[in-house]
């Protein structure tokens, strides 16, 4: 079992950013009046950020880098260790993680990689950089954390153009003592089809009948290289495995969720949100939500949700966190983070 | 069925899974179709067949199986189903 303890790292600030234009599902035309107050009530989404053509998702992620750099007020020279974690890249090769360390005018010697996770990816991410950090001992990093979900899903397809918005964050680590985070993370690659872009990779070579626009069933018309997803499969999966999973989390690690301040759970749709919340029984409350606002953000639902959310509470004081991620993969990954004292300046509008 | 199951602080927690109950069944799917006028649905009812039936319908019964009678319902259970009866019994036989 993946299931394990980080000390000595701490997260010093989190940054979120997303693009300026507002898309309303009441403006979706594909759907009837009725289909739509269904959608929003099922899937809690009302309004998603997308971006202009042209802005992606590192473009995102520096906006946030920058702004939480100097809001520590950090050397750049200091930051030794930089990943970028989206299903989104700039470019096939090479890593986006690498441009970003020359755009961000970060030193020479700053090790950077991608890891390419999606709605998992935050709790991912956390645990891959804090280990670095960990054994390493090197003294600031940034996880850059974002997707845009807007480019590849198709306009007439219903089962994925409502759900999802545009987003890049990113997440200040320091080597810390007296800190610790603990991480329970699976997956399941015999699901890899529930949630896919079929063609672009190197099974499937982009050839001219990738753009063929396919209609699979009624109001879903896509083509091989637009996301697709078997929404019934994602939400049997997620109700069952997380829940099981957070209630392992607990046991392994002897915790309960009365001593956590806050749930944050991957933002993938208010019904199956819910459904895992009861049955692991943690209070509404304690639950935030950004997903009327800005839908499935992917790996950046978490710390958006952080800063839209609970970003004066971090800031003025200690939170205990637990934080779930779950879906395209299969990929799910729980996980424990205090914050105390953070920095955490308001959403970026680019 | 009663259930005993120790809770995190290691105390007793009795609570019990609800028997299935047709009727009861019957009005908890029904309450879910909010243009549907009550009294009509029944265990014959091919439920695909509701006028306002859509995908969301779908996550909302797999939500109701789950949270009510502890029963995961998958995409493929779900596509060989037509009826509330054939509902009632797949949650029934996965239940025992």
């Amino acid at each position: 079992m993946a299931s394990f303890t980080i000390n000595n790292v701490k997260v010093s600030g989190i940054a979120a950013a997303v693009p300026k234009k507002s898309i309303s599902n009441w403006d979706y035309d594909l759907l009837t009046e009725s289909e739509k107050k269904l959608l929003i009530k099922t899937t809690g989404v009302e309004k998603r950020r997308v971006v202009e053509e042209g802005v992606t998702t590192s473009d995102l992620c520096y906006q946030s880098a920058e702004k939480i750099i100097a809001e520590l007020a950090w050397e750049k020279e200091e930051i030794q260790v930089i990943i970028f974690l989206s299903q989104s890249r700039d470019y096939y090769l090479p890593a986006t993680s690498i441009i970003l360390q020359d755009r961000l005018g970060l030193s020479k010697s700053c090790m950077a990689f991608d890891i390419g996770l999606g709605c998992s990816g935050f709790v991912y991410g956390l645990s891959v950089i804090s280990s670095i950090m960990s054994a390493s001992g090197l003294k600031k990093g940034l996880l850059m954390v974002g997707d845009i979900s807007s480019l590849t899903c198709s306009k007439e397809d219903k089962s994925t153009y409502p759900l999802f918005g545009d987003a890049g964050t990113a997440t200040a680590l320091e080597f810390s003592l007296n800190n610790s985070m603990s991480f329970s993370l699976n997956s399941d690659g015999a699901g890899f089809e529930t949630i896919m872009i079929p063609a672009g990779g190197v099974r499937n070579v982009v050839n001219k009948n990738s753009f063929e626009v396919k209609e699979v069933e009624k109001g879903i018309k896509r083509n091989d290289l637009n996301l697709a997803l078997n929404g019934l499969d994602v939400f049997s999966f997620s109700v069952k495995e997380v829940p099981k999973s957070i209630l392992s989390f607990f046991e392994t690690f002897s915790v309960s969720e009365n001593q956590f301040d806050y749930f944050l759970m991957h933002q993938a749709n208010k019904l199956m949100n819910e459904t895992i919340r009861k049955k692991v029984k943690i209070e509404a409350n304690k639950t935030p939500y950004s997903l009327k606002e800005y839908g499935n953000t992917s790996s950046a639902s978490i710390p958006l949700t952080i800063v839209t959310e609970l970003q004066s509470q971090v800031k003025s004081k200690s939170l205990n966190l637990l934080l779930t991620g779950f879906g395209v993969g299969l990929s799910w990954g729980v996980s424990s983070l205090p914050l105390a004292n953070i920095a955490c300046p308001d959403l970026i509008e680019v | 069925m009663l259930v005993l199951e120790l809770d995190f602080h290691g105390v007793v927690q009795f609570y019990i899974i609800r028997k299935m109950d047709l009727k009861e069944f019957i009005k908890k799917v029904e309450v879910e179709f909010e243009e549907l006028e009550k009294g009509i649905l029944t265990a014959e009812t091919n439920f695909r067949e509701i006028d306002e039936w859509s995908s969301m319908h779908a996550l909302i019964i797999i939500a109701l199986m789950d949270v009510e009678y502890g029963v995961t319902v998958g995409g493929e259970d779900l596509s060989k189903m037509q009826t509330v009866q054939d509902l009632f019994d797949f949650a029934k036989k996965n239940q025992d």
